[in-house]
C-alpha cells in the first residue's frame, strides 16, 4: 500500500512538472498553414475578425508602446496601407501593452489608419508565443500564413514579399 | 606674426579640421557612453548567459547545496509573462514605467541587501530594451550588491525559449 501511494505521488509530481515546464510551440510552426481566427475590438470598439479579411493580402503586426523598433515600423506600415491598400492590402496592429490607454494614445500619436486592436497571452500563445517584438505575419489572400518577421526587421525585405502576395491571384 | 592670404586660408581649414573632427569625437562619445537607462550602460561583469542560468537552475540542490538558487524576477511586459517566464520568476513590473518601478521595489524592498537577484526582460533587442536598464539601477540605488541581469541578446522567445530552457506559462 506505501508503495503504492509513493507511486501515486510520483507520478502526480511528475505530472505537474510536465505541466509547468514545458516548451512554447516551435517559432515557425505556423509558416504555410491557416492563421489562427480571431475576433477582438479595436481601439475605436469596432469588431475586428481576421477571417473577415479573406480575399486581403494581411500584415498582422504584433507590437508594444515600449518596443522601439516597433515605433519605427509603424508609421512605413501606415504608408504602405495608403499606397497598396487598393490592391487588397490590410495591416492589422495588436498591442501587446499591459494598458490600452497607453497603445490608444501612441496611436494617435502616429496618426495610424490601420485597425488596431489589445493582445493578450491567449492570443499571443495562438500565433507561436508572441515573446519579443516586434513580430509580424504575412497572411496571403487565402488566411495562409506565407511569412514571418521577428525583431528588427529588413521592410524592404518585407515590402517585396508583400507585393508578391498581392500579385497572386 | 602677420599671415598672407594663403597662411589664412590655411587657419581656417585648420579650424574647421578642429570643429569636425571635435564633432565627430563628441558623437562617438555618445556611443560609447549609453545613457543609464539604457540596457547597454549594464556592466558586462554582471551579465549572465542564458546557458549560465539555466546550468543553474538546474544543478539539483542535494548534488551541489552551496550553490544558491536566485531570486528571479522578470521586469518587463505582464503579457508576455503570461505567455512563457523562467521556472521560478517573479512577475515584478516593467522597469521604465514607474508603477512598475514600484511593484519592483515593494518586491525587494523586505530582501537583505545581500539577497541573489536576477532581472531579465527580453521584451526586444537587448540594446533596445527599456525595462532592464532602470530596473537594475533601482536595485543598485537599493542597495543590492549581488544582482545579475539575463542577457537576451535578440529577446526571450529567440534566446530562451527556442534553445529548448524550461519555461512555465500564467500569472
Amino acid at each position: 500500500m506505501a508503495i503504492c501511494r509513493a507511486l501515486l505521488v510520483a507520478f502526480l509530481a511528475a505530472s505537474v512538472a510536465l505541466a509547468t515546464a514545458q516548451s512554447a510551440p516551435p517559432a515557425q510552426n505556423l509558416l504555410n498553414k491557416q492563421a489562427p481566427n480571431f475576433t477582438r475590438q479595436d481601439l475605436h470598439g469596432h469588431a475586428l475578425r481576421l477571417a473577415a479579411f479573406r480575399g486581403k493580402v494581411v500584415l498582422l503586426n504584433f507590437w508594444a508602446t515600449w518596443c522601439a523598433p516597433c515605433q519605427v515600423e509603424m508609421p512605413i506600415f501606415s504608408a504602405w496601407q495608403r499606397q497598396y491598400g487598393p490592391q487588397g492590402f490590410a495591416i492589422i496592429g495588436i498591442s501587446m501593452d499591459d494598458d490600452a490607454a497607453a497603445a490608444r494614445q501612441l496611436v494617435q500619436r502616429l496618426k495610424l489608419d490601420y485597425p488596431v486592436a489589445m493582445g493578450d497571452a491567449r492570443l499571443g500563445m495562438r500565433y507561436g508565443g508572441v515573446l519579443g517584438l516586434p513580430l509580424s505575419f504575412l497572411i496571403d489572400r487565402n488566411g495562409v500564413v506565407r511569412a514571418r518577421f521577428q525583431g528588427e526587421s529588413d521592410v524592404k525585405v518585407m515590402e517585396n514579399q508583400m507585393r508578391e502576395l498581392l500579385a497572386e491571384h | 606674426m602677420r599671415l598672407d592670404r594663403s597662411g589664412r586660408a590655411g587657419v581656417v581649414a585648420a579650424l574647421i579640421l578642429v570643429c569636425v573632427a571635435a564633432g565627430r569625437m563628441r558623437a562617438a562619445g555618445q556611443w560609447a557612453a549609453p545613457p543609464s537607462s539604457s540596457a547597454s550602460s549594464i556592466p558586462a561583469s554582471v551579465l549572465l548567459q542564458p546557458e549560465e542560468l539555466n546550468h543553474l537552475l538546474q544543478t539539483p540542490a542535494a548534488e551541489k547545496p552551496l550553490i544558491e538558487k536566485p531570486l528571479i524576477l522578470q521586469v518587463g511586459s505582464h503579457v508576455l509573462f503570461t505567455q512563457a517566464h523562467i521556472p521560478r520568476a517573479e512577475y515584478a513590473g516593467p522597469g521604465s514605467q514607474d508603477a512598475g518601478a514600484q511593484i519592483l521595489r515593494n518586491r525587494v524592498g523586505p530582501l537583505p541587501r545581500k539577497t541573489f537577484i536576477v532581472l531579465y526582460c527580453g521584451c526586444c533587442p537587448w540594446g533596445r530594451c527599456p525595462n532592464v536598464g532602470p530596473a537594475y539601477k533601482l536595485l543598485l540605488d537599493m542597495g543590492f550588491t549581488r544582482v545579475k541581469v539575463l542577457y537576451l541578446a535578440d529577446n526571450f522567445g529567440a534566446d530562451w525559449v527556442n534553445k529548448g530552457f524550461p519555461v512555465e506559462s500564467g500569472h
